[in-house]
């Protein structure tokens, strides 16, 4: 117990200067010759080494259409709704976003600021999944150390729906 | 069997065959959702219902709906909405309009007499408030069914929620261990059977995935209860599976009947 209650300091200590740590995304949305194009469902978490989802950063898809219908399609992104989606209240503040065109989106979340907020010290997942309607799904991770000692980054390349993912963080 | 009936025993075997939730042994009954997971405001499924070999292939006789019980995530009844049925299927919808689970039940509890009456065997089919009359003071090699059946699938809005899943205590039914609407591929689903309530140790329970006619081998699994009721089921494939178990014997409130409590369950295992 004592031990514990220690390592909660600890980790609340380290926790301390991270708070201005930067967590930047670039996030590749490929562009597709296909009859009928939608721009991708694309839902943007943190999970732990064991998969349980600790935040969800952004959620992009069809915030506008009426009595919320997009929301119907949320579940398409499988993994996120079964690790997360499914227990949040949408639309999200700072996280609910309209769904993006082909291309390169670059996306930056702050240590102690929402959605990111305060993660404990520990080793996580970046993991980034998306849903095309009439197209596929994919998914990508890039695991992170948090917080960042140095300026560090990681890549995943998706193969269908997704492109590079690129991580950098900030200390 | 079928060419010993004549023509109005014929007819009423169709009719027993039809009314499902009592139905003979021969085919599968089931249930298949449109869909299990959902997300977003006031969704719908769409459910066919039906008896047939194949899964989940229309073949053979519709299921009846007369025995629906719908629950919903407050453990309140759900009507059903638009219902037909057709040649070879019903179909129903529901509206899924609280978030939770829902628990979408065909129930059927009812017993089956045959006997001798004049050296002529005989067979009778009803609910256990008939059967004093049914059966004439002359009758002679008595024997009485009592069949309880359970024919289920589960649908969930948001967040998977347990109270639809309480269990009534009556014949065969499937407790989560595992939440039924949370099953995937590669992972390892645990569920707990009960018959009348209590956990039932040692049953046979069929697990059979869907789309049978696009492969050779059906690829059924053959598992048994644990002593404490617990059925592991390994999902090494996504898909719509089927699941079947049945108990003979046992108590039942009807004297003299032997019981036959039957669960059948549709569960749908997602990719990760």
């Amino acid at each position: 117990m004592r031990r514990l209650a220690s390592a909660a300091v600890l980790t609340g200590l380290m926790a301390a200067p991270a708070a201005a740590a930067e967590l930047n995304l670039s996030v590749e949305i490929p562009r597709m010759s296909v009859a009928e194009y939608h721009n991708p469902y694309v839902a943007i978490w943190v999970e732990k080494p064991d998969q349980s989802a600790v935040k969800t950063l952004a959620v992009w898809y069809d915030i506008k259409l009426r009595n919320s219908e997009g929301e119907t399609w949320l579940k398409d992104m499988r993994q996120w709704w079964r690790r997360a989606g499914r227990a949040m209240t949408l639309p999200a503040d700072g996280v609910s976003g309209a769904t993006k065109a082909p291309g390169r989106h670059q996306v930056k979340f702050v240590g102690g600021k929402a959605p990111l907020g305060t993660l404990p010290a520990g080793q996580y997942n970046l993991v980034v999944e998306a849903a095309r309607e009439v197209g596929g799904r994919e998914m990508v991770r890039i695991p992170f150390q948090w917080p960042p000692q140095a300026a560090a980054s990681g890549q995943a390349k998706g193969e269908t729906e997704l492109g590079v993912v690129s991580l950098s963080l900030k200390p | 069997m079928k060419t010993l009936l004549r023509p109005l025993c014929a007819a009423a075997a169709l009719t027993a065959m039809l009314a499902a939730p009592m139905a003979a042994q021969a085919h599968r009954q089931w249930m298949l959702p449109s869909m299990t997971v959902l997300s977003g405001t006031d969704p719908w499924v769409t459910v066919d219902a039906a008896v047939s070999n194949d899964l989940f292939v229309f073949e053979h006789v519709p299921m009846r709906l007369d025995g629906l019980v719908i629950t919903g995530p407050d453990g309140a009844a759900v009507p059903h909405q638009n219902a037909a049925t057709g040649k070879y299927r019903s179909t129903f919808d529901v509206q899924l309009s609280k978030p939770g689970t829902y628990r979408i039940a065909s129930v059927g509890d009812g017993v089956m007499a045959s006997y001798k009456l004049a050296g002529e065997q005989k067979r009778w089919r009803g609910a256990a408030a008939d059967l004093p009359t049914a059966i004439p003071a002359e009758a002679t090699d008595i024997k009485i069914t009592h069949s309880q059946r359970r024919i289920e699938t589960f649908a969930t809005v948001g967040e998977p929620t347990t109270e639809a899943l309480a269990p009534t205590g009556k014949g065969l039914e499937l407790a989560p261990v595992t939440h039924p609407n949370d099953l995937f591929a590669g992972e390892t689903a645990q569920f707990r059977l009960l018959l009348d309530g209590q956990p039932a140790p040692g049953v046979e329970v069929t697990v059979i995935r869907g789309a049978g006619r696009y492969r050779d081998d059906p690829g059924e699994m053959k598992l048994t209860t644990a002593a404490d009721g617990l059925l592991e089921i390994n999902w090494a494939e996504p898909g719509m599976y089927w699941m079947e178990a049945e108990v003979r014997g046992g108590k039942s409130p009807i004297e003299g009947a032997e019981r036959m409590a039957v669960y059948v369950g549709t569960l749908e295992v997602l990719p990760e």
